[in-house]
């Protein structure tokens, strides 16, 4: 095996400030909360200090939204919104190598994912969705679609920047103002991207984006004079935020976990399928919502595929996350870590036979080498709960209608993979399937044209395409 | 025949699975018109009679959501045919629940004949129109295509017995979801008879499944129920509906919020098809 040099990306190009602000009403301020400290969880080091919000900057942040939006964005023609989203695309995209760093360095992600998929995925949402913003009469939903008015969002750690672009891009293009919450744990990136609506000089109000925990989060969405809530996070937070809106009458997209099934057929080209079933299990760590976390191999050729599977994964490089080198980065917290390691103990204790990476981990930092559990059945937590770390469960079928039996034997219903020659069955096998996403012979691909969202319990509404647009009108 | 013939009365039953059974508890109510005479008893549903039409409206979605969309628009059809040989019964129906003089309760029962079919029409064009050829940045071609979000329970409107109840039916099986269905609880003959139609027009059983009763007893137990995928709420008692969607959470389920309409005449539009759809994309790579 060839070694590698360290090929470390210079972490002064994330212009890293010891403190970072909320931006409220176009300005950055701070908040009442408590300030929180962001973690570089590749080395454990505090990377900044970053302000929170209070309850009172809440409902600053939705006043200003309201104001926005009576003002001034509810009432722009789409042509002129439209350019204001275009600004933003080109400014990301200007400031994307920086934006990559600092993403990788307060999320843990390898510089290779924040650099070549979260950030120019997070510039192509905007550039997609400014191009509606004039276009919504044909849209079908009717000749001139109306917006919501204020939206409150909640976004995860897991695509800090990526995530915000989802959902700030089709609110304002479709004419609604934003105040949005980004994850305790990555808040930094979301903030530059505050200095980039700054510097489009988007009208002060449209977007507002605070900082916080869980209760800031709380605090939004369930705020009197916020119109729709979006949500990305957990099927557990999912169900709370749904029960918080009954009766309210405010809209409500949720996109949630999942535990996807990423079948094997015994046709399927077998190395082509070892890198989509590393691809769909090891990108980001393993922490994707539609992670193809479980594995379902034909028995015929299981062995054969395992053993590929384990020559493949042992050359996976862990480490250092800004190192271009790298594979697999760091989990994103301690608190992340530790659940991932609770469900691997569980898959030890119910019986499964585990299989882990040799790979060198570092000293410091938050790290789990990427382990393979085989012998799986479906009673076992690691192939019901979303493990959310680098951690695939492996079950075997023998017949086509068993793997679609097992492939849906979930409540959840977000992604699945399926890896055959032979086109006839990818079709069937892709109609059987209850997610919302189904790749075939490849995983884990995203675009902005493209809705995404689940069935089931892994949320309702759709994110991307023409689609993804009703969440943000009224119709 | 003699002018003093004695008629024959209907006993108005559930309808579960294609089948029409009493409710299991062995209970009934009366239903009375619109100045308070008797008409009949109708089954008073239970939570065990709920359970069973979710177990039928389950058993049937596989079939249904699988069998082409040519395939429903004709069974579809089909029920529409029904329901026009069957004017006369439904009008006189409709005028003793509704209270409506005999040629309003014509005209209601022609436009829910009428809206019947529109949606018939609609089962191979919903996939066109709601469909896309999905123009990614990489060599894989990418298509989304509506698929039905599985078993939904439907409040059915209290006021507008016929009209409003194939309104909020119709869109939901045109798509291939299979339904149960709460009917209006004080005029709930109209919906029985078209349980009737359901039965005779090739419509397997268990794609609509009937039940009469109390709205407010039945409807939490279908909302909180863990097959159940989606929720209409357009019939509910509105001190229910913030309950209803409370559980309705506990599995995710989508919920359609919308209230009786004042006048079921006007077109519909998309809303209640796209309600009860996901929208699947899949991924291929393109290559030599």
């Amino acid at each position: 095996m060839w070694e590698y040099a360290p090929a470390p990306e210079s972490r002064d190009i994330a212009n890293l400030k010891p403190n970072y602000r909320m931006f409220i009403d176009g300005q950055f301020v701070e908040g009442a909360g408590d300030p929180l400290k962001t973690v570089n969880p590749g080395t454990e080091e505090v990377l900044a200090e970053v302000s929170t919000a209070g309850q009172a900057d809440v409902d600053k942040a939705v006043k200003a939204a309201r104001r926005a939006y009576e003002r001034v964005w509810g009432r722009m023609p789409g042509a002129e919104r439209a350019k204001y989203i275009f600004r933003i695309a080109r400014l990301i995209q200007e400031r994307a190598r920086e934006l990559a760093v600092l993403e990788s360095l307060d999320n843990g992600k390898p510089i290779k994912e924040s650099r070549d998929v979260d950030v120019p995925t997070a510039a192509a949402h905007f550039f997609y969705h400014a191009g509606w913003a004039d276009k919504l009469g044909y849209a079908g939903y009717g000749p001139d679609p109306r917006p919501l008015g204020v939206v409150g969002q909640v976004i995860p750690w897991n695509f800090p920047l990526l995530m915000a672009a989802w959902k700030i891009a089709p609110a304002l293009a479709t004419g609604n103002t934003v105040v949005i919450k980004p994850a305790e744990t990555t808040p930094l990136t979301a903030l530059v991207l505050a200095e980039i609506i700054q510097q489009a000089d988007l009208p002060p109000g449209v977007v507002n984006i605070l900082a916080g925990a869980g209760d800031v989060g709380a605090a939004v969405v369930s705020h009197p004079d916020v119109d729709k809530v979006a949500f990305t996070g957990s099927t557990e937070v999912g169900k709370i935020i749904q029960r918080q809106l009954a009766g309210t009458g405010r809209r409500l997209t949720l996109e949630l976990g999942g535990k996807a099934a990423n079948i094997v057929f015994d046709d399927a080209p077998l190395d082509q399928a070892v890198e989509g079933i590393v691809n769909g299990i090891f990108f980001n760590q393993g922490h994707v919502c539609c992670a193809g976390s479980r594995l379902l191999v034909q028995e015929s050729v299981a062995d054969e595929l395992l053993e590929k599977l384990h020559v493949r994964v042992s050359t996976l490089r862990v480490g250092d996350p800004l190192d271009k080198n790298t594979d697999v980065g760091a989990i994103n917290s301690r608190e992340q870590l530790t659940k991932i390691q609770e469900l691997v103990e569980s898959g030890d204790a119910e019986g499964a036979e585990r299989w882990t990476s040799a790979c060198p981990l570092p000293d410091k930092g938050f790290y789990f080498a990427p382990t393979v559990f085989s012998n799986v059945s479906q009673a076992m937590r690691i192939a019901r709960e979303e493990i959310f770390g680098p951690v695939l469960s492996v079950l075997t079928f023998r017949t086509p209608d068993e793997a679609v039996a097992k492939a849906n034997n979930t409540p959840y219903g977000l992604s699945a993979g399926i890896w055959t020659e032979k086109g006839s069955r990818i079709l069937w096998a892709a109609q059987k399937m209850r997610a919302g996403v189904v790749w075939a012979n490849t995983f884990n691909r995203f675009d902005p044209t493209a809705p995404f969202g689940g069935y089931q319990e892994s949320g309702f509404g759709r994110e991307g395409g023409r689609t993804g647009l009703e969440a943000y009108l009224d119709v | 025949m003699s002018e003093n013939r004695i008629a024959v009365t209907k006993t108005y039953k559930l309808y579960i699975g294609g089948a029409f059974p009493r409710s299991e508890s062995g209970r009934s109510y009366p239903v009375v018109d619109a100045n308070g005479g008797f008409l009949a008893n109708a089954a008073q549903g239970s939570r065990k009679d709920a359970r069973d039409a979710v177990a039928a409206a389950r058993k049937a979605f596989a079939g249904w959501s699988g069998a082409t969309a040519y395939n429903r628009g004709q069974v579809l059809f089909r029920v529409a045919e029904v329901l026009e040989g069957r004017r006369e019964q439904f009008a006189a129906e409709v005028a003793a629940c509704e209270g409506v003089p005999a040629k309003k309760a014509q005209s209601l029962v022609d436009a829910a004949i009428d809206r019947w079919v529109w949606y018939a029409g609609w089962t191979d064009k919903v996939a066109t129109v709601l469909g896309a050829s999905n123009p990614v940045a990489g060599p894989y071609f990418s298509f989304s295509v509506p698929e039905p979000t599985g078993v939904v329970a439907v409040l059915a409107p209290q006021e507008s017995s016929l009209l409003g109840l194939i309104s909020v039916v119709a869109p939901v099986i045109a798509t291939g979801n299979t339904a149960v269905v709460v009917t209006s609880q004080d005029r709930p003959l109209p919906a029985v008879t078209l349980s009737e139609v359901l039965a005779t027009s090739d419509l397997p059983g268990g794609v609509v499944n009937v039940l009469t009763g109390r709205t407010a007893e039945i409807a939490p137990w279908l909302a909180s129920h863990a097959d159940v995928n989606a929720l209409d709420l357009t019939g509910a008692p509105e001190s229910a509906r913030a309950d209803l969607e409370r559980a309705a959470a506990g599995t995710v389920k989508r919920v359609l919020r919308a209230r009786p309409a004042e006048d079921f005449t006007g077109e519909p539009g998309l809303a209640r098809l796209r309600a009860f759809l996901e929208t699947k994309t899949v991924w291929h790579p393109i290559g030599v």
